[in-house]
């Protein structure tokens, strides 16, 4: 499964595409289950660094865990949550608060 | 130390006016991310994993209290409370909104600070020694030469589009604590025989995924022909240097494809037509550069050897700072203090606002307005009073920064990595952590003496693994982060790289396996003189792969 993440232009932070938006989590991202759907998100992605809402646009690897959209790679987990070592930090600091 | 004059204080506010708009006209989509990314590179704007990051240059590392005072505000106002100081003696912040930036920058300026060439293909800023103008082994103070390069090279029309970045390091000493032999161009100030002032010039060092050694090219070079000379390696390097691949297009693949002895010739036959021309530095210049450099003017402060007398007996902690974080200054009154920002288990190089507010309160109360950023990734406080350092230490105690843990094991060196850097392959910061507090025991780090360890996320090495006494790596492998080892590199005048040791290690694995190579050194050193460093040197990786791998061997 794939789903579609960039940095918002105007203040770099990480978003994921989600329900027709730009999502600040990752989530409840849009997920892409066959080329087709991986297709449709590219283009979104695509159109949207066009009307540069976003930069630095990517399909990534993702699963379902207990019904939350996950990234697979560390990276993208890091890039999803924030810094492994400042949990005040980032997404998880948000979700902590 | 150096100050503006009209001409820095124009072209500073031209190039924040001119980025500004250039922001402006990004937000409003008038300019795509294509156009867009090169000039944001050139003002130092990268973009990471979680946000933009911005890289402010502190030239060869030299700051006042009101400068980093402005680096607290903008790390409190603009960033997330936090600043990071790099193994290139700069700052980044790891959160700014792209659509603040310029009025980062417009802060920045109004303090005599800048942004420009902390990123690009250009060269970036120059690096010196953090002791200079202190240190009693010193020539003369590098740093005028330093700044006669920042001014000669900032915006350099022949030198703005080279095949890749270019690094300048300059040491006015023997020992060499500016590492300049991993620099594009490494620069030694020393005295010819006459007792003129010159260079020994090396080129070609650097570390990324080729890492080298930097060759003597000329053992003087009178301080005269210093920019003809430099711009002699960069017009060779610009020209031949290769465009075609970026991962050989350092000048030490150059100097590497060319050899030592072509590339000198090269250089020697370019530099006859430039020596005597516009770019000879004329006497009168550089003495009024070095003008701005003067040190203070330090008062006779001899109660200082009873003060520290007594503050050591008084204070267990601060007779360990002192032995540990505090140098011999070239006037017997005063010292020189690191500020380690390696406080155990915590980020190297990272300092928060209000630390930052209160050490520039120091440095104005007790240090002459005067700090250094080192390549080490610490503060430092050049001139002390002897006197003074008890209350120095105090306050540093009080805002958690007197670990005396400097050159010692939990003194890493280690990149932002994974938890920050968008080209990391794996984490350095909770690697450095974890080894900090397992070493936490300072009486333990002494035990073991001077060791350089240094942490990279990726091979493009920006945490020096590859002249670490102990350097580790991390790479990605099958999903999951392996941390190499390599033993034996050193950044200093006997330079090396460092030897991988054998397979890696998983995260869970790699602080033992670091513990294991620390007793390893332990059991066999001659005696407690004896560094890890020459240790190795003397036996060999043998002795460590044993200790590593062994059970293995059997086992299989």
């Amino acid at each position: 499964m794939k789903i579609l993440t960039a940095n918002r232009l105007t203040d770099g932070i990480a978003v994921w595409y989600a329900d027709g938006g730009w999502a600040e989590t990752v989530d409840h991202a849009d997920l892409a289950h066959d080329k087709a759907a991986e297709n449709r998100l590219e283009a979104i992605g695509a159109k949207a660094y066009a009307a540069n809402e976003v930069v630095d646009v990517n399909l990534i690897d993702a699963e379902v865990v207990n019904g939350v959209v996950q990234p697979v790679r560390l990276r993208e987990k890091i890039r999803a949550a924030g810094p492994t070592i400042r949990n005040d930090l980032g997404k998880q600091a948000a979700r902590a608060a | 130390m150096y100050r503006y004059d009209e001409f820095d204080h124009d072209f500073v506010q031209a190039r924040v006016a001119e980025f500004s708009d250039q922001v402006q006209r990004r937000l409003a989509g008038e300019i795509t991310e294509d156009q867009f990314r090169p000039l944001r590179l050139m003002n130092g704007v990268y973009l990471q994993l979680h946000a933009y990051m911005l890289r402010i240059a502190v030239p060869y590392g030299t700051l006042n209290g009101k400068q980093l005072r402005m680096l607290g505000h903008i790390a409190r106002k603009y960033d997330k409370g936090y600043g990071h100081f790099t193994t290139r003696q700069n700052i980044q912040f790891n959160w700014p909104a792209l659509s603040d930036i310029p009025a980062i920058l417009a802060d920045l300026a109004s303090v005599e600070m800048h942004a420009i060439q902390t990123s690009g293909n250009c060269i970036r800023n120059v690096t010196a020694d953090h002791f200079a103008g202190v240190a009693a082994d010193e020539v003369a103070d590098p740093r005028p030469y330093a700044e006669i390069l920042r001014q000669w090279s900032s915006v350099h029309p022949e030198f703005s589009f080279l095949p890749r970045k270019f690094k300048i390091a300059v040491t006015g000493a023997e020992r060499d604590r500016a590492a300049i032999q991993t620099h594009d161009i490494g620069l030694h100030l020393k005295k010819n025989a006459a007792g003129e002032l010159g260079f020994a010039v090396y080129i070609g060092g650097g570390q990324g995924r080729t890492p080298m050694v930097a060759r003597k090219i000329r053992d003087f070079l009178p301080e005269a022909d210093l920019l003809s000379y430099c711009t002699a390696i960069l017009r060779v390097y610009n020209l031949y240097g290769r465009r075609d691949n970026k991962y050989k297009a350092r000048i030490k693949i150059l100097v590497h494809e060319t050899g030592v002895e072509e590339i000198t010739r090269q250089v020697e036959a370019e530099w006859q037509e430039l020596k005597d021309a516009e770019l000879k530095l004329p006497e009168a210049d550089i003495r009024a550069i070095e003008a701005y450099f003067a040190p203070p003017v330090l008062a006779g402060r001899p109660e200082g050897d009873q003060a520290v007398k007594l503050a050591r007996l008084d204070s267990k902690g601060f007779s360990e700072w002192l032995d540990q974080n505090v140098v011999t200054h070239r006037h017997p009154d005063y010292a020189a203090v690191t500020i380690s920002l390696k406080g155990i288990g915590e980020v190297p190089g990272d300092a928060s606002d209000s630390q930052m507010e209160a050490i520039a309160d120091i440095a104005e109360k007790y240090g002459f307005d005067e700090l250094r950023v080192s390549h080490e990734q610490n503060l430092i406080l050049p001139h002390v009073a002897r006197a003074d350092l008890k209350a120095v230490y105090d306050a540093l105690v009080g805002i958690g920064l007197a670990t005396a843990n400097s050159n010692l094991i939990s003194d890493i060196i280690a990149c932002p990595g994974l938890d920050y850097c968008a080209l990391a392959t794996a984490r350095s910061i909770p690697i450095a952590q974890e080894i900090s507090r397992r070493f936490a025991s300072l009486e333990r780090q002494r035990e073991i003496g001077e060791l350089k360890l240094k942490i990279s996320g990726c091979i493009n090495a920006c945490g020096h693994h590859h002249v670490g006494h102990i350097g580790i790596l991390g790479v990605e492998k099958k999903g999951s982060e392996l941390y190499q080892v390599t033993l034996g590199g050193s950044a200093d005048e006997n330079t090396s790289v460092g030897e991988i040791i054998g397979r890696g290690f998983s995260s869970e694995e790699i602080t033992d396996a670091i513990e294991q190579i620390v007793e390893t050194y332990l059991g066999l050193r001659l005696d407690p003189q004896e560094k890890f460093i020459d240790a190795y040197r003397r036996v060999g990786p043998a002795p460590f792969k044993e200790a590593l791998y062994a059970g293995e061997a059997k086992a299989a």
